[in-house]
């Protein structure tokens, strides 16, 4: 039962980021598209993970995705990522909501409140300050400083590998660095966590469905190994995933 | 409607001088929504008078037209008459001339027809025209036409895509390469490495990945079916000819983006006409038509067989087959497509001196920029593009493929006479950000461009884009530079290539305001598009 009242709850936070999102999403496409030669605004959704973890001793479901709506000159994201144990907790929900403006030709800057609230550990809250966009020779990149009592540094790297123009290897680094101590969270400043991913999908119909077979790797470093070492649990975990990714 | 109140006599005793009654006609169009058959997919659009086959309203130069539209779409309408001399008012492109046509309402456009020849006409609102909302003009000259003819065919093209509009600009904005599925992979890599050596194949890789560019980026929307006439390949849209018979062929391309490469598997085509405007008949194998361009051509089979209209898109993703056959049911060959071109550094040759790249490694490559176009220089064809180009056209059967250089216009439609200013147009763009702009500025934060009647001014277009862009200027000719003097060609749409400066003169003899923007669907929509206004002249 208390399982089952947990996931209601995250149920309305997932409800409560979308009527946060929705009035301000409204008010971008309340301009809609009468005038010739006046850019539309538009929107797009990339589900860039949904997918069934297989590990040596739990299985997951983990997702990512990204909503948005705006013009060239900003947009407004819904950026979601998360993980939960098969019949147990959501060891992992962030969200993030964030104005992105163009800064250079190929980045954008943005600014957000960003919420991670997983099962069994206290609510964190944050302001966010980044980087998103498109580095030379391909690579997406994205970083970002977290700003709260407990501060830390989140960045991305992905590369989409063509083998061919349907088949897509995509390998992708993930990695936080807490600026600050977090006992409750059993986080140490300096003890980062390190994901790597290694996906290959296939573009089934169009860009909009792609299953993906793939594997993930996520290890902790410093402090926060330590802890974990001390209780006897893994610093890392080897996950078989398979997925769809979605973008409409 | 002051203007029709000028015009109208003025027709009329034109048409008294030369012994013709002026003549009135009214034409009836409904916009209607249609579903859509390409025998590949099937898919709700718009179209004229209830069909996917485009509607030809064929006139008389010195009628009076009085065309009715009707809008039976839920969303407001127009219809702009492309290539068409008339009062600013009639032109229909909502909020410049008019304030479109709303649901369930019908419109009459009247003006007189001052012209001769092949033109075209499509909805100027939203998405409409990829969607469907277009048709072709044919206007009979008064005196008959120059080169006369046994047969006269519209063969009138555009690249129908599954995806609406709408959704193409979302996906292109959510990210630029959506459509792009003929981009290098690890197997061109692979290909490359051993026909160059690993090291020349990844210099080359890294070069591009630099600039954050593919030179696989020509068309910019891929997986479409193009169409003749609203018929795929296998709708096989066929026009009967006896042998023997001179046909002309009026050549449209109602594009929403793609370029055809236009052929006749064993015809030479005798290129008579370009936008609308008679030019010296110059015989080629085969041409590329920008997006809104016409071309008439004369071909003339002599053998009872059934002969191919081939068109190609320019990147060589697509490819449509109609037939000239002298009788219905006759199936044309069906070619190969040709392998795909790729972009070399030439074509980015504009865009470095457009945008600042500053700590950028370019891999040692000599980045000369805007080199201007030297007209009849280099390979046949070439002239309009930046030297070493990859996109270059050359003909199937290795024979003559038109260039802009091979136009003359048959009689000048203006005295030759010195421009009296010079305006700069800069095609700018983010392609990563699928952003359009003229001199680095969108529609919707740009100032007009203001032009006084009378006068004649010579615009320079530089492209700094990666793409080609067909640009219209609505309302008065765009006389191409190609160092003909007073037989320039007279043009109502000019492709300028990559990284090329070209120049154009107009004589601007028609007040009010236009528009002005590049003929590519989701460019113009991005707002590569200016609102032009002459002022003084008659009221």
């Amino acid at each position: 039962m208390g399982a089952y009242s947990k996931e209601t709850n995250h149920m309305k936070k997932l409800l409560l980021g979308t009527a946060l999102g929705l009035p301000l999403a409204l008010t971008f496409t309340s301009v809609a598209m009468a005038e010739v030669g006046v850019s539309p605004t538009v929107w797009g959704v990339r589900i860039d993970k949904l997918e069934y973890r297989m590990g040596d001793e739990e299985n997951s479901f983990a997702w990512g995705f990204e909503a948005w709506t705006g013009n060239d000159e900003l947009r407004l994201v819904w950026k979601s990522e998360g993980a939960k144990i098969e019949g147990g907790d959501f060891e992992e929900m962030d969200n993030q909501i964030r104005l992105q403006k163009p800064i250079t030709d190929f980045f954008d800057g943005f600014i957000g409140i960003a919420a991670s609230t997983p099962d069994g550990a206290p609510e964190r809250y944050y302001g966010a300050f980044g980087v998103t966009g498109l580095a030379p020779q391909w690579f997406e990149v994205e970083a970002a400083l977290y700003v709260s009592e407990y501060p830390y540094l989140g960045a991305e790297v992905e590369y989409e590998g063509l083998l061919t123009n349907r088949l897509i290897l995509t390998p992708s680094i993930e990695a936080s660095l807490p600026l600050a101590d977090d006992p409750e969270r059993e986080i140490v400043a300096g003890g980062g966590s390190v994901e790597l991913g290694l996906r290959l999908s296939y573009d089934l119909i169009g860009r909009s469905v792609s299953p993906y077979i793939g594997v993930n790797y996520e290890r902790a470093f410093g402090g926060t190994a330590d802890i974990l070492r001390d209780h006897g649990d893994e610093l890392d975990e080897l996950t078989g995933v398979v997925g769809i990714n979605f973008m409409f | 409607m002051k203007h029709m109140n000028l015009l109208r006599p003025l027709a009329v005793v034109l048409g008294l001088a030369l012994g013709l009654p002026a003549q009135a006609g009214t034409y009836d169009i409904t916009v209607d929504k249609v579903r859509i058959d390409t025998g590949t997919f099937k898919k709700n659009g718009i179209g004229y008078n209830g069909s996917q086959t485009p509607t030809i309203l064929h006139f008389q130069e010195g009628e009076d037209v009085v065309i009715r539209v009707k809008n039976n779409l839920r969303e407001s309408t127009s219809i702009h008459w492309h290539g068409l001399i008339l009062p600013f008012q009639q032109d229909g492109v909502p909020g410049i001339s008019f304030n479109g046509i709303k649901p369930g309402e019908t419109f009459t456009y009247r003006f007189p027809i001052e012209q001769a020849g092949t033109y075209w006409f499509h909805s100027h609102s939203g998405f409409q025209e990829p969607d469907g909302a277009y048709g072709a003009i044919v206007i009979s000259p008064k005196g008959g036409e120059a080169v006369p003819t046994d047969r006269d065919h519209v063969v009138q093209f555009t690249d129908k895509h599954p995806h609406s509009g709408s959704r193409i600009f979302r996906n292109l904005k959510a990210s630029a390469d959506y459509y792009n599925r003929a981009q290098r992979t690890a197997q061109d890599l692979i290909e490359d490495a051993g026909a160059e050596g690993l090291k020349a194949a990844l210099q080359d890789r890294k070069m591009w990945g630099a600039m954050r560019m593919m030179p696989t980026d020509i068309e910019d929307v891929q997986g479409f079916t193009p169409l003749i006439n609203g018929a795929s390949t296998q709708q096989n849209w066929t026009g009967i000819f006896k042998p023997g018979e001179k046909v002309r062929l009026r050549l449209i391309n109602s594009s929403a983006t793609t370029y055809f490469d236009v052929r006749v598997p064993g015809l030479k085509m005798t290129v008579v006409q370009a936008d609308g405007n008679d030019v010296k008949p110059v015989v080629v194998n085969e041409l590329r038509i920008a997006v809104a361009e016409t071309y008439d051509v004369i071909v003339q089979p002599r053998e009872a067989k059934a002969y191919s209209i081939i068109g190609e898109s320019a990147g060589r993703t697509a490819m449509v087959r109609g037939t000239l056959a002298p009788s219905a049911g006759m199936v044309g060959p069906y070619y190969k497509m040709r392998p795909q071109p790729l972009l070399t550094m030439a074509d980015m040759g504009g865009m470095m001196s457009g945008m600042d790249h500053s700590g950028m490694d370019m891999g040692g490559m000599d980045m000369s920029a805007g080199m201007p176009v030297v007209p009849s220089e280099g390979a046949p064809g070439a002239a309009f593009y930046v030297p070493g180009s990859g996109l270059i056209p050359t003909a199937a059967n290795g024979g003559k493929f038109l260039g802009y250089e091979d136009l003359a216009a048959r009689k000048p439609l203006y005295r030759d006479r010195p421009a009296t200013r010079e305006i700069e147009i800069r095609l700018t763009g983010n392609m990563e950000r699928y952003i359009w702009s003229i001199d680095g500025v969108k529609y919707e934060d740009a100032d007009p461009i203001r032009l006084k009647y009378g006068e004649r001014v010579r615009f320079k277009f530089v492209n700094e884009t990666m793409m080609a862009h067909p640009m219209h200027l609505h309302g008065m000719w765009t006389i191409i530079d190609t160092g003909k003097g007073a037989h320039d060609p007279v043009k109502h749409t000019v492709s300028v290539a990559p990284g090329t400066t070209l120049y154009t003169e107009t004589e601007v003899d028609a007040p009010g305001q236009w528009a002005f923007h590049c003929h590519l669907s989701y460019h113009m929509a991005g707002g590569m598009f200016r609102k032009v206004i002459v002022e003084g002249g008659p009221s």
